[in-house]
C-alpha cells in the first residue's frame, strides 16, 4: 500500500481530457484524499496536446509531484511528450486503438486498454474517458461505487439511461484493467483515506467566494486567461445577493467602472491578468489620488505582451508594486494557498475601505487554476470593516461649502461620505486637490495632500504578512518565495533538512508595503538567502535587497520556461550552493 | 424644492469668456432643478479637457476622472446606486476619440444615465489640435495642411449602435438645451445629447455664426417623428448631421438595470455585506 501517487491524463484538447481528470479527482476527493491538480493547456479551443496531472495523497499536498506513477494516454503524443516524467516502475494505460508504444520498456509497463472499443460497444465512443477512469480506479484499488453519486450529478439531467451507461463504462474499464494487472494489482493500491468531506477547488473559485463573503456585490471585468473563472462564478452567484457582473468592453472600462461603483459605496472588484492590468494602470492612479477603495485581482501568467498566456509565471510583481505614473498608496497581497486566497480577498476589501486605496490581490496561474483540496473555511473569521465611512446625518455646511472629504488627518485617512448623502457634497478629481476636493496647485497643499495619502500605509495592519516556517535560530539558508511556489519550497526544505542543511522558509504574503520588520531578522540569521521565483530577473529578490539589504548573501533560483517549480528543482538549486 | 441657483457653487470656471460650455453648465443646473432634484441626489461625472471641468462647477456630487473614461465611471456609479441621477459630461475628444469604445458600448448597454457632449470640433485644452469631429480640410496645429480624415457622423453612429435617446443642441439655445437635458434625465435608459459648444479661442471655422447659418431645427421639419428611426437616419444624412432637437427616442426598450436578472430593485449600496452561515455553508458545499 502507498500513501501517495501522481497520475496524469493526456490527449488532444477538446477530446474529454478535462472531464476525465475532473471525474477521477471528484471521486478521490469524496473518498477523503488530498489532491493537487495542474493542467497543461494551450490557448486554443480544440486540438493541441493537453494534460491534467493530479497528485493524490492521504495528507495535505501543495505541489506538483516530481515524477509520475500512472500516465493515461489517449494518443501517442501524450506518451512521447510525458514519458520522461514516469518513475521507474510506473505504468502507462493507453487506448489500444492507436497501437501505443513506449520508448523504454525497462522503465515502465504499458497496458493497452481498448478505451474506445469498450465505450463504442456500450453505446458511444464518447464514454472512452469513463473507461479510462474505471481503469485508473482499478489500479488504485478504489471502490467503484463512489462514482455513482458523481456520475449522477454530471449526467443526471440527461436521464437514467445515460447515467447507467456511464457507470457501466467505468465498471468495464475497471474490470478489464484488473484482469490485465493480474498479480501486479498490489503495486499501486492506495491506503484508505479518512473519508472526510473537504472542499476541492481552484484558486479562482476561492477568490470569487472570498469576494462574495467579503461583501462584494458588483464586479466589472473583461475575460482573460487565467482570471475568467472569477467573473464566471460571480455571474452565477451575485444575483442571489441582488448584485451583478458587467462584462465590459475592455479592462480600462472594467477598472474605471469598478472605481465608479466603489466611489458610490458598493464593494466592487475587477480581475484580470498582465495585459489587462497594463491597461488599468492609469485608472489605478486615479483610485490612488481620489482615495477610492478598489480591489483588483491580477492572476499572473507568462509575459510580456501576450507572452505565454496559459503558462505559469510570476513576473508582474514590480509592475503591481510600482505600476501607474506618479506615486500613490497601494497594497499588494499575494496569497500562497487556496485558503489564503479566500481570506485575503475578504481582508483586501476591508483594507481597501479602511485605507481608501487600491488593493491588488496577486496570484499566479498555478494558484488560480491549480485545483486543490482545501481545509474548511471558517465562517467566523469573516469580518467586514468599513473604516471611516460616515453614516447618519451630517451637519449643514454654510455658504455652499464642501465636505472635507480629503481632510488632513494624523493617520492620513479622511472621513468618507457617499454620493446621495445630504450635506456631504464634495468634489472628486484626479487633479491634485485641497481638502474639499477642489483642484489646487498650491505647493504647500500639494505636499500636505501627498504626505497624507502616503502616510496611510505607514501603520498598515495585516494578519501574518509573512508565512514563516522557522525551525532554526541560525539557518544555513533562508528560502523566500511568494504565491504558488510554497508547496515546492516546503518539500525541498524537508529534503534539505534530511541532508543536514538547516533551512528556514519565509513566504511573503504582504508584498507591498514590504514587511521589512518581519523579514530583516530572518535574513540576518541566515548564512544564505535563496529567493525562488518564476521570472527571469529576480524581482522579489531585488525587492528584498532593496528593503532589507544584505545583497551579498541573496541568491536567485529562477524559472521562466512557463512551468511551475517542482520540489526537486528547488532542492537541487539550493543544494548547489553548498 | 431646489431651484437652479441651488445647483450653483462658488467656483469660477476657468473657461474662456464666450465659451459655449457656460450655457451647458447653466442648462444642467436648470434641468436638474426642473426635474425636482436636490443637489445631493445628482452626480456629475466628467472626463478630461476644458469641458471636463464641468463637474466641479455644479453644486452636486462630482467626479472628474481620467481622459475618455467618464462613461464607465458614471455607469459604475449608477449600478451601485440606482436612486442617484447620473450625468456624464465631456468633450468630443473625450467621448469620440479616446473614449469612443466606451461611448459605443454605453449606448448599446443602455444603463440609465445621461451623457452630454460639449462638441467644439477641436482640442482646446491642449491648445488647438484636430478632433474626430473636425471636418476634412480643417487646419489646426496637428493638421497644418488641413485634416484629411473625415469627421465622425456621431448621431448616425449612435442610432446604429442601438441608442434609445439621441438628441442634439446648440449652446446658444439655452431653452431647448435645458429641455432636452430634462427629457434625457427622465428617459429610462441611456440618453446621448450632443451639444455644439463653440470654442471661441481655437476654432475659427465652427463659430456661433457658422452654427446659426448651418443648423436646422427638427421642429421646423413638418411631420418629423422622433420615434421613427429610419426617418431619423434619413434626416441626419440629408442635413449632414447638422440638426437640433430630439432626433430619436425609443420608449419601449427597458434600461439595462430593468433587464438584468437578479439585480436589486433597491440601491446596491444598501445591500447587506454579510452572508448568513446557512448560505455560506451552502456555497461551500458546492465545492465538496
Amino acid at each position: 500500500m502507498i500513501s501517495q501517487l501522481s497520475w496524469k491524463v493526456g490527449g488532444q484538447q477538446g477530446e474529454g481530457i478535462e472531464s476525465t481528470g475532473e471525474i477521477f479527482s471528484i471521486a478521490l476527493n469524496r473518498l477523503g484524499y488530498y489532491l493537487y491538480g495542474y493542467r497543461h493547456f494551450s490557448s486554443r479551443i480544440k486540438g493541441g496536446h493537453t494534460n491534467n496531472k493530479i497528485r493524490v495523497s492521504t495528507t495535505q499536498v501543495r505541489s506538483i509531484a516530481d515524477d509520475l506513477d500512472i500516465l493515461v494516454a489517449f494518443d501517442q503524443e501524450t506518451i512521447d511528450f510525458n514519458f520522461h516524467e514516469l518513475r521507474q516502475g510506473g505504468i502507462v494505460i493507453a487506448d489500444a486503438k492507436f497501437n501505443p508504444t513506449i520508448p523504454d520498456e525497462s522503465r515502465a509497463t504499458l497496458y493497452a486498454v481498448p478505451f474506445t472499443d469498450i465505450a463504442t460497444e456500450l453505446g458511444t465512443a464518447l464514454m472512452k474517458n469513463m473507461v479510462a477512469v474505471g481503469a485508473s480506479s482499478a489500479v488504485l484499488g478504489l471502490d467503484i461505487s463512489v462514482y455513482e453519486g458523481v456520475v449522477q450529478e454530471i449526467f443526471g439531467r440527461k436521464g437514467e439511461q445515460v447515467v447507467a451507461k456511464n457507470m457501466e463504462a467505468i465498471r468495464a474499464g475497471a474490470q478489464f484493467m484488473r484482469e490485465q494487472l493480474g498479480d501486479n494489482i498490489q503495486l499501486m493500491q492506495l491506503e484508505k483515506a479518512d473519508g472526510k468531506k473537504r472542499m476541492f477547488m481552484i484558486g479562482n473559485d476561492a477568490i470569487a467566494l472570498g469576494a462574495l463573503a467579503g461583501g462584494a456585490r458588483f464586479m466589472a471585468a473583461y475575460p482573460i486567461t487565467p482570471a475568467s473563472e472569477i467573473m464566471e462564478y460571480l455571474i452565477k452567484k451575485l444575483p442571489q445577493f441582488g448584485g451583478t457582473v458587467i462584462q465590459t468592453e475592455d479592462e480600462i472600462a472594467a477598472c474605471t467602472m469598478a472605481i465608479g461603483a466603489n466611489y458610490a459605496g458598493v464593494r466592487t472588484l475587477t480581475a484580470s491578468a498582465g495585459p489587462g492590468l497594463s491597461l488599468m494602470m492609469e485608472a489605478i492612479g486615479l483610485a490612488g489620488i481620489t482615495e477610492t477603495p478598489i480591489v483588483i485581482v491580477d492572476t499572473q501568467r507568462g509575459g510580456p505582451s501576450t507572452g505565454l498566456p496559459t503558462k505559469q509565471e510570476q513576473s508582474d510583481l514590480m509592475a503591481m508594486i510600482y505600476g501607474t505614473h506618479g506615486e500613490i498608496p497601494k497594497v499588494v497581497i499575494a496569497p500562497s494557498t487556496v485558503q489564503e486566497a479566500f481570506y485575503d480577498m475578504v481582508e483586501a476589501f476591508n483594507i481597501a475601505e479602511e485605507y481608501q486605496c487600491p488593493v491588488i490581490v496577486l496570484t499566479d496561474l498555478q494558484l488560480s487554476l491549480g485545483k486543490q483540496t482545501v481545509e474548511p473555511l471558517e465562517y467566523d473569521k469573516i469580518e467586514i470593516r468599513r473604516g471611516k465611512l460616515v453614516t447618519g446625518e451630517l451637519p449643514e455646511i454654510p455658504d455652499k461649502g464642501c465636505f472635507k472629504r480629503y481632510e488632513v488627518t494624523e493617520d492620513g485617512v479622511s472621513p468618507r461620505v457617499l454620493p446621495g448623502m445630504k450635506n456631504g457634497i464634495h468634489h472628486v478629481t484626479g487633479v491634485e486637490h485641497d481638502e474639499t476636493g477642489r483642484p489646487s496647485e498650491v505647493a504647500a497643499n500639494r505636499i500636505a495632500q501627498m504626505d497624507k495619502r502616503l502616510r496611510k500605509l505607514k501603520h498598515i495592519q495585516f494578519p501574518t504578512p509573512v508565512h514563516t516556517h522557522v525551525k532554526h535560530e541560525e539557518a544555513d539558508v533562508l528560502i523566500v518565495g511568494f504565491n504558488s511556489t510554497r508547496g515546492a519550497i516546503e518539500e525541498a526544505m524537508e529534503r534539505l533538512e534530511r541532508d543536514g542543511i538547516k533551512v528556514n522558509h519565509a513566504h511573503i504574503r504582504l508584498i507591498h508595503p514590504f514587511p521589512t520588520e518581519e523579514m530583516l531578522p530572518l535574513v540576518q540569521s541566515a548564512k544564505k538567502v535563496v529567493v525562488v521565483e518564476n521570472n527571469a530577473t529576480g524581482q522579489l529578490a531585488n525587492i528584498l535587497k532593496m528593503n532589507v539589504g544584505h545583497a551579498e548573501k541573496v541568491f536567485n533560483v529562477l524559472k521562466y520556461d512557463g512551468n511551475p517549480f517542482l520540489p526537486h528543482e528547488v532542492y537541487t538549486k539550493c543544494k548547489e550552493l553548498f | 424644492m431646489a431651484t437652479f441657483k441651488d445647483f450653483r457653487n462658488n467656483i469660477k470656471p476657468n473657461w474662456c469668456p464666450g465659451c459655449g460650455d457656460f450655457s451647458v453648465q447653466a442648462a444642467i443646473q436648470r434641468a436638474a432643478a426642473n426635474v425636482g432634484l436636490e443637489p445631493h441626489e445628482l452626480v456629475v461625472v466628467s472626463g478630461i479637457g476644458c469641458s471636463g471641468r464641468i463637474s466641479g462647477y455644479i453644486n452636486s456630487y462630482g467626479f472628474h476622472g481620467v481622459h475618455g473614461r467618464a462613461l464607465p465611471i458614471a455607469q459604475g456609479v449608477k449600478m451601485a446606486n440606482r436612486d442617484l441621477t447620473v450625468i456624464a459630461a465631456g468633450g468630443d475628444g473625450d467621448g469620440f476619440a479616446i473614449g469612443m469604445g466606451h461611448t459605443i458600448h454605453a449606448i448599446r448597454r443602455n444603463i440609465d444615465i445621461t451623457y452630454i457632449v460639449m462638441d467644439n470640433q477641436i482640442y482646446g485644452l491642449t491648445k488647438g489640435q484636430t478632433s474626430p469631429r473636425s471636418e476634412v480640410g480643417f487646419k489646426t496645429k496637428s493638421t497644418p495642411q488641413g485634416s484629411v480624415e473625415p469627421a465622425l457622423s456621431i448621431m448616425e453612429m449612435a442610432l446604429t449602435a442601438g441608442a434609445t435617446f439621441v438628441a442634439q443642441s446648440f449652446s446658444s439655445d439655452l431653452k431647448e438645451l435645458t429641455q432636452l437635458i430634462e427629457e434625457g434625465m427622465k428617459h429610462k435608459g441611456f440618453s446621448l445629447i450632443n451639444v455644439f459648444s463653440p470654442c471661441v479661442t481655437y476654432n475659427k471655422v465652427n463659430t456661433y455664426d457658422w452654427f446659426k447659418d448651418n443648423l436646422t431645427s427638427l421642429s421646423s421639419i413638418e411631420g418629423y417623428d422622433p420615434s421613427d428611426r429610419e426617418m431619423a437616419m434619413q434626416t441626419l444624412m440629408k442635413h449632414k448631421g447638422l440638426v437640433t432637437g430630439l432626433i430619436y427616442q425609443n420608449k419601449e426598450r427597458k434600461s439595462y438595470q430593468d433587464l438584468v436578472p437578479g439585480y436589486s430593485e433597491k440601491p446596491l449600496t444598501e445591500a447587506d455585506l454579510t452572508i448568513s452561515k446557512e448560505k455560506f455553508d451552502q456555497l461551500v458545499a458546492e465545492f465538496m
